[in-house]
């Protein structure tokens, strides 16, 4: 809400100045946003009047004008606007006039013609928009009278945030209440008196959706004077407000929208055909609206109409066909009061906010209506003219909003606030706010509600109102205090910092990518999995949930591939949100990593190989070491659509997927765009985080003996299975297993290979016989060569 | 025996000249080896008579002590320069680089939570987490924001379908963390939201971490100073706070909380509009419609809950000028904390 601070200071008086005024709004919780001065710093400009215009005889474009207004009878000005003519009023820039950007005016000659000043534009004064003609200022505008103190320029725009529960800060009235509440001083309320009758024109108004629009005054003004202008104060209140000014109707309705905050709405009177009736729209029903645009209203849309269509969206919009013309000569006056409920919600559903459907949704005062009908006609009659007829006023009781009245006790009151207030201090709060105390003891107050004040409607509404105007800064401060009983924490639940920490040990940076993500990317990471799409993207390509942080990771990595970064590593934790075949989704914690360029840092020493899917899975390894569980964990040859068919693994605890670690597939590398290899793993964070508690296993004294193996077995026979084999026939003493070479090539057949194994053999209570270690190593040996027709390598 | 003191001079002057560890060991053979000159001498020793014998004996074998004593000295010095040599041949430049791997990073948001969830955790908050996408109840009904509540307007919900959300705020881990336990409940909520706005000061997702405490008689003097604690310990300054009244419709007091301008002092600046204060959070008393959605007693309990968005406090304390750096991911960024 925009509102010039002079017109609030017409409300109400408070001695302090714009600083402090602000300062004060703000920290009563209405917001103030921006102060701006209504006009830049000018001065030496005046109301003058043209007396006289003649030809420029060296330009066609210019004319010279006799200019009234100045210190001296008649001053010469060659002015070049196209509306310059005589008698016409206008802001006169005389000499030593300083306009604003530094534009100082002096005697000058055009064309060879002297000119002493400047004729000016809303725009050269810094005020309004642009235009190619001069500010014609009202025909009674005093000549000789500096602008400023004519238009009482020397005002701020105040621009206020309100929240949504002060509907009843929308408007001057409103502001000025709070205002005088904060200030301790009445409020002085214009004149509203009611006007008196002089036709007897009225309309029929039927209430059919009485729950929607529960109260609606009419009122018909005939013999109307629309080309009657507004008075320059009403222009004036209104641009400082925002709002434009088109015709002395729309003026006065708008005018009083903003100083009461009942919006109303002023249809052309011999346009409706037969009374009005207050329903729900048909289904399907079409209204084209005052801004020219055409609505198919739904059937939960309130709508004025008449006897034979709809003529206004109710509290949003007026029609076009009904609306105030040229040609209007009778005019129909509407103020109703209109349920938030039954107008919250339907402008967004239709695209449009407009001033009047922000107060509706917001609640506007329901005993205002008749009040605004009065103020707008006593106004109205005053500027175009014409005669009124008498107030209709149409209400379903029932309907009408129950202002209930409201208890507030000292106990929660002291117990809420850490304060014990004087029970004076909150009466006369409560009072300054309007508030009827019906009863007041050493319990609390009981209050009536008054009917502005519609979002008051439980105890913590007041006292939130009683800390507000008593001022949150001046409310207690203290230190909470509480029982410390150690709780137990499962020292198997691993914490995700520690993980964290470890990639970051292995060079990685944590990346934090969008949960949506560009359909295209996700379609090449998880084809088969409809991924979750939104209902209103911001983009298309954020369109649709990750199935995988895959698809927020790869983007990241072209990013930096596409920035002169050759070696990244990044990883992300977070949700993914996989969509199940029966319409459930599963919202999982995923810890995700990428990797691509060289396996170590570009240094000075060393060649630079590139990472591939070791260097991934030692990672991985890192990981669950960590939570000493890596011994459950397998990783099993798999396909993957993403991931390289021979590169890529599916991560199994105890059997159970856990997750896929491999090369992206180069089918996918270059659909992403991808310009080098990429090694990626993803695991369920739940899994990783689940540990093992250590358990002691004891410490030998004796010496450990290791035996080397060189074997060779098809190509095809895994590592696992190799060393599982030999696990399980080593024997009592065997304690560890390291695959340290494996070979394929010169000296070794086609399709075989050679994989060199190293056996450690322990007890903890004796020194090894050597008899006894070559038994384990021929029992291994065997058992190698049973399954997997392994032989030793000569 | 005039030879021995020729012999000695002799061989002290080899030992001198030799210049490694080899010749010196020719020269103690020459010398002192059992066909050595001296050792020669001491064979001679027959040819004396009987009285001359154990003095001239005594007098070869110190001779011989001496020369020996002389090559020792003479090996360790050798033995020290041939060190020292290779040394030398082994040193390196100091100011080349190490080799291995280069240490990652923080995102800066995650350290910024991690941070925030510290000073909370370390005085017995506990950290919950909850569903990103949510339904609509959770998300808005019990958080006191029914259907077409102008609050709504608020938050730029993005949609999956007309009853599901992506959480608009961490708030519903509240209701979903007082409908499980019972008071007293002190708990911290960091995670991401999602708004359907994205601008220079907006982005579509952010996060924010929230705060909630249901006890007997929890006050606003309480929320004042918890709030008032933190901010000084988050930005280890002794920084001015206020509190401002405002809205929401899940807490009532309501309050945003403003800090003084971290970049003019308050003075005024265009960082704050010259207000000389920064908006950071917004904070309340648990709304008793809440308690109502989440089966909490009011008339035993109160509570209040607070709630931060987690980029504008990094930004102020980290001086990020630029919303959207924190989630290009750009190594450039990335590697600065």
């Amino acid at each position: 809400m925009k509102f010039s601070e002079s017109w609030l200071r017409e409300w109400v008086t408070p001695a302090i100045d714009t600083t402090e005024l602000v300062a004060q709004l703000t920290m009563a919780g209405l917001e103030v946003d921006a102060v701006e001065p209504v006009a830049p710093a000018f001065s030496g400009v005046v109301v003058g009047q043209i007396v006289s215009v003649e030809k420029h005889p060296n330009a066609d474009k210019l004319r010279v004008c006799q200019v009234a207004g100045g210190n001296e009878d008649l001053v010469q000005v060659v002015c070049g606007a196209p509306n310059a003519r005589e008698g016409l009023k206008i802001p006169f820039a005389t000499v030593g006039a300083k306009l604003p950007d530094d534009f100082n005016i002096s005697k000058a000659k055009l064309r060879d013609v002297e000119s002493f000043g400047m004729l000016c534009a809303q725009e050269e004064l810094g005020m309004g928009e642009a235009s190619d003609g001069l500010w014609e200022l009202p025909v009674d505008a005093p000549v000789g009278t500096d602008i400023r103190e004519y238009l009482s320029l020397d005002d701020q725009i105040i621009e206020v945030d309100l929240t949504p529960n002060r509907g009843d800060c929308l408007s001057i009235r409103g502001l000025a209440r709070d205002t005088g509440v904060l200030n301790q001083l009445p409020v002085n309320e214009q004149c509203c008196d009611p006007v008196e009758a002089k036709i007897s024109d009225s309309l029929n108004v039927e209430l059919r959706a009485p729950e929607a629009c529960s109260r609606y005054v009419g009122r018909v003004i005939r013999n109307i004077n629309v080309a009657a202008e507004s008075p320059m104060w009403l222009q004036e209140k209104l641009r400082r407000s925002g709002v434009r000014s088109i015709d002395p109707v729309v003026d006065v309705t708008n005018f009083v929208m903003l100083e009461l905050g009942q919006p109303m709405h002023a249809f052309d009177f011999a346009k409706l055909e037969g009374g009005i009736v207050v329903r729900m729209a048909e289904q399907d029903e079409t209204l084209r609206l005052l801004d020219g645009s055409d609505v198919t209203l739904s059937a939960d849309t309130l709508v004025i109409a008449d006897q034979q269509k709809a003529l206004a969206m109710a509290g949003i919009m007026g029609g076009e066909a009904t609306a105030v013309s040229s040609n209007t000569r009778d005019i129909f006056l509407e103020s109703a009061f209109f349920n938030p409920i039954a107008i919250a919600g339907r402008s967004r559903a239709y695209g449009m906010h407009t001033d009047s459907s922000h107060r509706f949704e917001r609640g506007v005062d329901p005993l205002l209506q008749e009040v605004a009908v009065e103020r707008a006609t006593k106004l109205l009659l005053d500027i175009v003219g014409g005669e009124a007829g008498p107030v209709t006023m149409v209400e379903a009781q029932q309907h009408l909003p129950q202002v209930s009245d409201v208890t507030l006790t000292v106990a929660r009151l002291q117990q809420q606030l850490g304060l014990m207030l004087e029970s004076h201090l909150v009466t006369d709060i409560l009072q300054r706010l309007g508030l009827t105390i019906l009863k007041a003891d050493e319990q609390g107050w009981t209050c009536k509600v008054p009917s502005w004040r519609f979002d008051i409607e439980i105890e913590a509404d007041l006292i939130e109102e009683v800390a507000r105007i008593y001022g949150y800064n001046r409310l207690p401060t203290a230190t909470i205090a509480a029982a410390l009983p150690i709780e137990g924490i499962p020292e198997t639940r691993q914490g995700l910092p520690v993980l964290r920490q470890q990639l970051i040990a292995r060079g990685y940076q944590e990346a934090i990518t969008y949960c949506f993500v560009d359909p295209a990317v996700q379609k090449q990471l998880a084809p088969d999995l409809d991924a979750l799409p939104l209902a209103n993207p911001i983009a298309s390509d954020m369109s649709v949930m990750r199935t995988t942080l895959w698809s927020g990771l790869l983007p990241a990595i072209r990013h930096n591939l596409n920035r002169q970064q050759s070696r990244v590593r990044l990883f992300e934790t977070g949700l993914s949100f996989v969509p199940g075949s029966d319409g459930s989704l599963l919202q999982e914690s995923m810890i995700a990593g990428a990797i691509t360029g060289s396996r170590a840092p570009e240094r000075w020493v060393d060649n630079q190989e590139e990472v591939d899917f070791f260097d991934i899975k030692a990672d991985v390894e890192a990981l669950l070491q960590l939570g000493h569980t890596h011994e459950q964990y397998n990783f099993v040859s798999a396909e993957h659509p993403a991931l390289h068919p021979g590169q890529c693994a599916r991560i199994e605890r105890n059997g159970v997927l856990v997750g896929y670690l491999g090369q992206i597939h180069p089918r996918v590398q270059k659909a992403l765009d991808l310009s080098q290899p990429v090694f990626v793993f993803e695991m369920q964070l739940s899994q990783v985080l689940e540990n093992e508690l250590p358990f002691f296993k004891g410490v030998s004294k004796f010496p450990e003996v290791r035996r080397d193996l060189a074997i060779i077995v098809d190509e095809n026979i895994s590592a696992d299975d190799l060393c599982n084999t030999v696990r399980q026939n080593a024997g009592e003493q065997f304690v560890d297993l390291k695959v340290f070479d494996v070979y394929q090539g010169k000296g070794i057949e086609n399709n075989r290979k050679s994989v060199a194994l190293g056996l450690t053999f322990r007890n903890s209570s004796r020194t090894l016989a050597e008899d006894e270690i070559n038994a384990a190593v021929e029992c291994v040996l065997n058992a190698l060569e049973k399954q997997y027709s392994a032989s030793l390598r000569g | 025996m005039e030879n021995l003191e020729l012999l000695a001079s002799e061989a002290e002057k080899a030992v001198d000249q030799a210049a490694d560890v080899a010749s010196l060991d020719q020269v103690r053979v020459e010398y002192l080896g059992k066909k050595g000159l001296l050792t020669g001498l001491l064979k001679a020793l027959g040819k004396l008579s009987a009285e001359e014998r154990p003095a001239a004996g005594a007098r070869i074998n110190e001779v011989k002590q001496q020369v020996q004593t002389k090559i020792n000295l003479r090996r360790d010095n050798l033995e020290n320069m041939a060190v020292e040599a290779r040394l030398a041949g082994e040193a390196v430049d100091v100011t080349l680089p190490g080799r291995g791997e280069d240490v990652g990073g923080l995102h800066l948001i995650t350290h910024t939570m991690e941070r925030i969830e510290s000073f909370f955790t370390r005085v017995g908050y506990k950290v919950e987490e909850g569903p990103e996408i949510e339904d609509d109840y959770h998300n808005f009904e019990a958080l006191n924001i029914p259907a077409h509540h102008p609050a709504r307007a608020m938050h730029d919900t993005f949609y999956v379908n007309e009853n599901t959300v992506l959480r608009t705020h961490t708030s519903p881990v509240q209701v979903r963390t007082m409908k499980s336990q019972e008071p007293p409940i002190r708990i911290i909520c960091p995670g991401r939201v999602y708004r359907c706005d994205s601008d220079l000061t907006h982005t579509p997702m952010f996060h924010q971490v929230e705060g909630l405490i249901v006890d007997q008689d929890v006050s606003m003097a309480d929320l004042k100073g918890t709030i008032d604690q933190f901010l000084k310990a988050f930005f280890e300054a002794d920084l001015p706070v206020r509190f401002r009244p405002s809205y929401f419709p899940f807490t009532e007091p309501s309050a945003e909380v403003d800090i003084q301008c971290t970049n003019c002092r308050g003075k005024g600046c265009r960082i704050c509009k010259n207000t000389g204060w920064l908006e950071v959070m917004g904070c309340g008393m648990v709304h008793p419609n809440v308690f109502a959605h989440c089966d909490v007693d009011a008339s035993k309990y109160s509570g209040f809950a607070f709630g931060m968005g987690v980029e504008r406090l990094a930004m102020l304390r980290y001086g990020v000028n630029d919303l959207r750096l924190f989630f290009d991911n750009d190594m450039q960024f990335l590697k600065q904390f």
